[in-house]
């Protein structure tokens, strides 16, 4: 995957992830990692940066809690908030053109090229 | 193998190498404690995830680190988001770094800045008005600026008032005793060169109380030079805002028709002057480690461009064959001269790592430091010649006692840093020379406050 690419999805994804719940970091990338099958590659340290930018932004909160159980480590939540909603719907409405008009694209032109066909 | 202990225990080898990844990431400028915390708490999620899937502690460590990234490609993308924690901070005031004795030490800062501030207002209680007895004041001004400092220091290291008073008192009582009775002629000489020395004289003994009473230390007065360098800058910074500051309060009072000029300059300017003494120690003391050296920096900037200047004016003397066109102010102008070069020489002495091997900045130093001398000792044969024409005033013997003072110091500087170029001596011994020699100073301007005066019959 090319990193523009994998750049430009990181924020509606991490926002999105944060509408389902307050998270904190290696949760967040474990949930990457696990809605795009493994395919979505990111150097987890690059999550961090993001994440500050987000708070920056006041798209999300963060707060520091020693999750309940396990061990005396802290760790650092982040929790969307209000323009971070308002956010995330203007970059679903952009998504939601760019993936469409893609679709749309494709469909008319010819189907997907299979994986048998390049074989041959 | 398999580590010893079990559950939720990590080896200890995996705890060393977190700690020295941990370091390496803190490193870092643009990442501060609590990211450090945040990447460490994935480092180790991570791990113990992959340790539940069977891998070694160390590998999982190893392929942790991994996915997490270069330090260099994190530091520069923390750097990206964080870009203001690049510039130090430089936050004032008593919460700044929390400490209790930062807090403390910046209420006695504020006690000691009042008190140089209101002691220049005191005389004025007893008829003496800072500009109709302007002598008055030009005599004592070392005294109301360097008390109290002396005092915030003396205050600040610790040293008890007892001890203080008894290395301190005699000579501050001697010298206010001296530039008030003795009975100087009005507008003489004696009394401008007192004026002048005594506040050297006084800031060689604060360093007493700045060394906590250790003053034979090499140590304490190198770091007392290198103070001075320090405090000058935020001094004249100070006084560049001091000076916004009066030039506003007199404009913006003008517009609604009250004259404030007298009251700016005899309080905001008076006041502000001498307060700012010790505002700018405690500035030095408390961003230490914040602001850079800038005294170093200049010294960087400078040494080499007047190196240049002295060579040029060297060559310049040679090819055209002129010379020197003596007036009274020629040898006051080379003891500026002297006084600059010294001061370069001092602060690229105080910067310099003693154990670095010898570079082409210490040649640099050493052509500077003889081109001076060498500029000096031809104007000196020019002055022997014509010394009797002169006669002995009380400012040319001034003059060439300092000219002596300076020249015997840039002499043998030139020389040991000669032997350093050589590999003869070592870089320590001409830091020594100069600490050593801090004494002559002051005994040379003791002699000027204190011999001067009736050697001249105070004229």
């Amino acid at each position: 995957m090319p990193k523009d690419l994998v750049a430009a999805s990181a924020t509606p994804l991490v926002l999105g992830i944060l509408s389902e719940g307050e998270s904190y970091g290696y949760a967040i990338l474990k949930r990457v990692n696990q809605l795009s099958g493994g395919e979505l590659e990111w150097t987890d340290g690059m999550l961090y940066p993001l994440l500050h930018r987000l708070e920056r932004l006041g798209y999300a909160e963060a707060s520091w809690k020693v999750p309940a159980g396990s061990r005396t480590r802290r760790r650092k939540y982040y929790r969307i908030t209000e323009s971070g909603r308002q956010a995330l719907a203007e970059q679903r409405r952009q998504w939601t053109v760019i993936t469409g008009a893609l679709r749309d694209l494709w469909h008319e032109a010819s189907p997907a090229p299979s994986p048998a066909l390049l074989g041959s | 193998m398999l580590p010893a202990g079990a559950g939720d225990q990590q080896p200890p080898d995996l705890e060393a190498l977190i700690a020295e990844w941990r370091a390496g990431v803190e490193q870092q400028r643009a990442v501060d404690d609590a990211d450090a915390d945040e990447l460490e708490g994935h480092l180790r999620d991570q791990i113990a995830d992959l340790g539940s899937a069977g891998l070694a502690p160390d590998e999982a460590f190893l392929i942790a680190v991994k996915r997490m990234g270069s330090v260099d490609a994190l530091s520069t993308e923390f750097a990206r988001e964080h870009a203001d924690r690049l510039w130090k901070r430089l936050a004032l005031g008593p919460s700044a770094g929390g400490q209790p004795s930062a807090r403390r030490d910046f209420w006695t800062m504020i006690g000691f800045a009042c008190a140089a501030a209101l002691a220049v207002k005191v005389p004025e209680a007893f008829g003496l008005d800072l500009f109709d007895d302007g002598r008055f004041y030009a005599r004592n001004v070392g005294l109301f600026a360097l008390v109290p400092l002396a005092g915030f220091f003396a205050w600040s290291r610790g040293l008890p008032a007892v001890r203080a008073t008894r290395m301190l008192g005699p000579p501050f009582a001697a010298a206010a005793v001296v530039v008030n009775a003795y009975p100087f002629e009005d507008g003489s000489d004696t009394e401008a060169l007192a004026a002048l020395h005594l506040p050297i004289a006084l800031w060689l003994l604060v360093g007493v109380a700045y060394a906590g009473g250790d003053w034979r230390s090499d140590h304490k007065r190198m770091d007392y030079v290198r103070f001075t360098g320090e405090w000058f800058i935020y001094y004249v910074l100070i006084a560049l805002g001091g000076g916004v500051l009066a030039g506003f309060t007199a404009g913006a009072f003008d517009v609604i028709g009250i004259d404030a000029d007298d009251f700016v300059s005899s309080w905001v300017v008076a006041c502000g002057a001498l307060g700012a003494v010790v505002v700018a120690s405690w500035l030095v003391e408390a961003k230490q480690s914040v602001v850079e050296n800038m005294a170093p920096v200049l010294t960087k900037l400078f040494t080499p461009l007047f190196a240049a200047m002295l060579l040029a004016f060297l060559g310049a003397m040679v090819w055209t064959g002129r010379g020197i066109d003596f007036d009274r102010d020629v040898l006051i102008f080379f003891n500026l001269l002297l006084a600059l070069v010294l001061g370069l020489h001092l602060y690229a002495v105080s910067a310099r790592d003693h154990r670095a091997p010898h570079d082409v900045s210490d040649r640099l130093q050493f052509v500077l430091v003889a081109s001076a001398l060498v500029a000096d000792a031809l104007v000196l044969v020019a002055m022997v010649d014509r010394i009797s024409d002169f006669g002995l005033t009380p400012n040319r013997v001034a003059a060439l006692g300092e000219n002596v003072v300076l020249l015997v110091n840039l002499a043998w500087s030139a020389r040991l840093l000669l032997g350093f170029w050589r590999g003869r001596v070592t870089f320590a011994s001409v830091e020594r020379w100069q600490t050593a020699y801090t004494p002559v100073y002051l005994i040379w301007a003791t002699v000027v406050v204190v011999a001067f005066p009736p050697a001249f019959g105070f004229a």
